[in-house]
């Protein structure tokens, strides 16, 4: 019962990870109606950013900010000179690109910041464990901001006009323009934030796993996977199919596959939501009349 | 004049389709653009949104709007139903009114919303419902008052009668009719049912293959013998 | 097509070239053009399901590595000869490239990239698995030996196992190429465009759509599988990490340069990735991958069609009546 629930709850702190990532996903999701390949790279960039403007001594939370807005400005730059003179090519040429990305952003940040595994710091440190020993601080408070970001997301897209109008222009660019919507300005800005949540999501998980250039790469896939369960389109079951699949990994990992063929968990989930049920769990199946 | 239209000419690519048009839209007027299929109809109302490129001159109340941005003349006061109809499928009803109205921060949105409940009742029943769920007739509709949220001055309609019931198509002309009395938006109607366009229009224009070959005010084009024979059908 | 004079010639001139680095160059130099030989191969599998058909594949590595694997088991495990492997390996590697494309067609273009890139991803942590370990000696891998020339080809051409390694590559891919050219300018190349193209209607002129989308997985598995058993024996050795995500993105950076849908692009791009990362290592461990990103992203921009479209329009100037060669 007591190993039952240390893998729970392990499961939950992993969980939070793969739902913060895979909140980006859907976020550059609503925003493009594209999945990002180099989403990884970009937000292990821009922990290696956040770690470096607190070693150099800045209050953790002001890093933090600093890096939001650092990652901001990046994501929106991607979309504007490398995303934009492709806007119509052949979807091949969006993989590709992304590809590009991801070795360019990926091998750049090991060339400046090194291979060296680094400790990142948490900024819930010092309350040490929590609710019965269960749980660090780090745990409670990176499920924490996830939910904060969630909820920061999802009134977002809904109750805002900025957020509804970006959605308008990622589901159909015509009519979005035609009620007056500057589409360029929207992908641009989808991009932003999606990177933004991404870096979040990096200084959430640097303190678990350490910060190297490779960090989030099984991270991904997982959050692929996340993203793909709870429907791509569908924030919120975005972040249930993330905890789903920390869930799903670790008790698969503990009790069925052993931990050496975790990855392997992550492959299957992905292929089986995509066959079985497309639109994922929670996803909207979409109406369409002729 | 509202809307004046000089030596219009557009087309895809490397394929003219429209060989210098002039029309105009009266302030407040109704003007039909009739055709066979592939006269150049839906493209002169692409090339006035700027959904494809015009040469020559399009002026919305004096001010030049050819080779602007489809959302700089969305912004302008020209709001398009196209072909297809427009609508954001995948969003609900309330979320295409509010789209409708995304350009606007004047406080009478509110009021405007009020003011299509009342010309498109069943809208209102549909509130939360995804658009795509929507009948054709709902989907018509909910595409003619997305675009009168944005408070045009013109409104471009694109076949309203395409894919309908005669009933539904009857029901949806009644409410222009109320449209055109009640809110002085000028409209630009495209319509291969040439009976119900000279019914609804002051001034009319008859194109084939992107050129215009007739024009005058509707009720004289009503009357004009190879008209009545190719378009009407009496 | 006949075989003009023209074309008879450009041919021999081929197998020249071909044939020339056998006496040429030094051991470590045609070991490198056998393994460009290689790549070029594997990329030749990746452009008929990518490049011809559309679907888009990230994690061809994985067949590579499958290919690999059954041939280097059989020869170690089972003392097999290299060239019995063969065509075992390449019927491994097609069904397995058959089962990957049956989910794949239910899978929009992004979602299978996305898909093969997982798999890719996975593909050295199931080869490290315990269960598997006995064959394929866990994350130690597997030793072999290249073949010996046989004793009645060393008394009439001496060669050394290198050379003759160089050589059997280049019998196999010749072939290999040759196969794929075939298939690709006849009926069943022209129905893979068409389904890449135009599915609908493809599908409505009576194509079987799933066969073809099936087929082409399996084919292109075959093709870079092979790839991938030459490779083992050519390095003689074979490990889980030599099998990571990298290398599925190489050949898919090597079809992108060389050209899509392309098959002399195939050839330009297997020389490409093996032979600009060797230069871009020698300036910084980080430089080839940024390097790589950088052509890759700059090609698909400036060039999409690849070495191979720039060849193809540097010819069409050449032969073009408007532009006679000065007197």
């Amino acid at each position: 019962m007591e190993a039952f629930l240390l893998q729970l709850t392990a499961c939950i702190a992993t969980g939070g990870i793969y739902a913060s990532v895979a909140l980006a996903i859907v976020m550059i999701y609503q925003a493009t109606h594209h999945v990002n390949f180099a989403q990884g790279e970009m937000a292990t960039l821009s922990t290696f950013i956040a770690l470096t403007m607190i070693q150099a001594g800045l209050p953790y939370w002001v890093a933090f900010a600093g890096t939001l807005v650092v990652s901001f400005v990046m994501g929106a730059l991607v979309e504007r000179l490398i995303m934009r003179p492709v806007q119509h090519a052949p979807i091949l040429t969006h993989v590709g690109v992304y590809i590009g990305m991801l070795l360019i952003i990926g091998n750049l940040t090991g060339w400046v910041f090194g291979y060296t595994i680094q400790m990142f710091p948490s900024p819930f440190e010092g309350g040490g464990p929590m609710l019965g020993g269960l749980f660090s601080a780090h745990q409670l408070g990176s499920v924490a901001v996830t939910l904060a970001v969630l909820i920061l997301v999802y009134l977002f897209f809904t109750k805002t006009s900025l957020g509804l109008a970006m959605r308008a222009a990622a589901y159909n660019p015509r009519s979005a323009r035609l009620v007056g919507i500057r589409v360029d300005v929207m992908l641009a800005l989808g991009w932003g934030l999606a990177a933004a949540i991404g870096s979040v999501a990096g200084m959430m998980v640097a303190p678990i796993v350490f910060l190297d250039p490779n960090m989030m790469l099984g991270i991904l896939l997982y959050a692929f996977a996340g993203a793909l369960l709870g429907g791509i389109d569908n924030p919120p079951g975005a972040v249930m199919g993330g905890f789903l699949v920390g869930v799903l990994e670790n008790l698969a990992g503990a009790y069925i596959v052993g931990t050496d063929l975790k990855l392997t968990v992550a492959l299957v989930i992905i292929i089986g939501v995509l066959v079985l049920k497309p639109s994922g769990l929670f996803g909207r199946v979409v109406f369409t009349r002729v | 004049m509202l809307l004046e239209v000089k030596n219009l000419r557009a087309g895809y690519g490397p394929t003219q389709v429209l060989f210098g048009l002039d029309f105009a839209v009266a302030e407040g007027g109704v003007t039909a653009l009739l055709g066979a299929n592939g006269a150049g109809k839906t493209t002169t109302l692409r090339a006035v949104s700027g959904l494809v490129r015009p040469e020559g001159e399009v002026l919305l109340s004096g001010q030049r709007i050819a080779g602007l941005m489809t959302e700089s003349i969305a912004r302008l006061g020209v709001a398009h139903v196209p072909d297809g109809r427009g609508t954001f499928m995948e969003l609900t009803v309330e979320e295409n009114f509010r789209l409708g109205a995304y350009t606007r921060r004047d406080p009478d949105v509110a009021a405007d919303f009020a003011r299509m409940w009342e010309w498109f009742p069943r809208l209102k029943q549909r509130w939360r419902q995804q658009a795509g769920t929507l009948s054709g007739g709902e989907q018509q509709m909910l595409a003619i008052a997305r675009a009168l949220l944005l408070r045009p001055k013109l409104l471009l309609l694109d076949e309203p009668s395409f894919g309908l019931a005669p009933l539904i198509v009857r029901d949806i002309f009644a409410i222009l009719r109320r449209i055109r009395e009640e809110s002085g938006v000028g409209i630009l109607l495209v319509e291969q049912n040439a009976n119900l366009a000279l019914d609804l229009a002051d001034h009319a224009y008859l194109l084939e293959t992107g050129r215009i070959v007739m024009s005058g005010p509707a009720a004289e084009i009503r009357q004009d013998e190879a008209i009545r024979r190719s378009y009407l059908g009496y | 097509m006949s075989l003009s004079p023209a074309r008879f010639l450009l041919v021999l001139l081929g197998l020249a070239a071909a044939l020339a680095p056998l006496w040429v160059l030094e051991s470590f130099h045609l070991f490198q053009l056998t393994m460009a030989v290689i790549m070029a191969l594997a990329v030749l599998g990746l452009n008929i399901v990518t490049g011809y058909n559309g679907q888009i594949s990230l994690g061809h590595g994985a067949f590579f590595a499958i290919g690999a694997y059954v041939t280097s088991i059989l020869m170690a495990q089972a003392d097999w000869s290299f060239y019995a492997t063969l065509p075992f390996a390449a019927a491994i590697c097609g069904m397995v490239g058959y089962a990957v494309g049956l989910p794949a067609l239910r899978l929009g273009g992004l979602y299978l990239a996305l898909v093969t890139f997982s798999l890719a991803v996975a593909v050295p942590q199931l080869l490290k698995h315990k269960a598997l370990e006995a064959w394929t000696g866990g994350v130690q891998g597997l030793f072999l030996m290249k073949p010996d020339p046989p004793r009645w080809l060393t008394s009439v051409l001496p060669l050394n196992a290198d050379q003759f390694m160089y050589l059997n590559v280049l019998i196999v891919s010749g072939i290999c190429f040759l196969l794929a050219w075939n298939l690709i300018r006849g009926r069943i190349g022209r129905a893979l465009m068409a389904t890449r193209d135009h599915p609908t209607a493809a599908e409505a002129m009576g194509m079987d759509i799933a066969a073809l989308k099936t087929g082409a997985f399996a084919v292109s598995a075959m093709i870079t599988g092979v790839a991938g058993a030459l490779s083992a024996v050519a390095v003689e050795f074979v490990a889980p990490d030599s099998f990571t995500f990298l290398l599925s993105i190489t050949f898919f950076v090597g079809m992108v340069v060389g050209g899509v849908a392309s098959i002399l692009g195939s050839i330009f791009g297997g020389l490409f990735v093996l032979f600009v990362p060797n230069i871009a290592e020698s300036i910084s461990r980080a430089a080839p991958g940024v390097i790589y990103g950088m052509i890759l992203i700059v090609f698909l921009f400036v060039l999409p069609e690849g070495f191979a479209g720039l060849v193809r329009r540097l010819l069409a100037k050449l032969s073009s009546p408007e532009n006679p060669k000065p007197q």
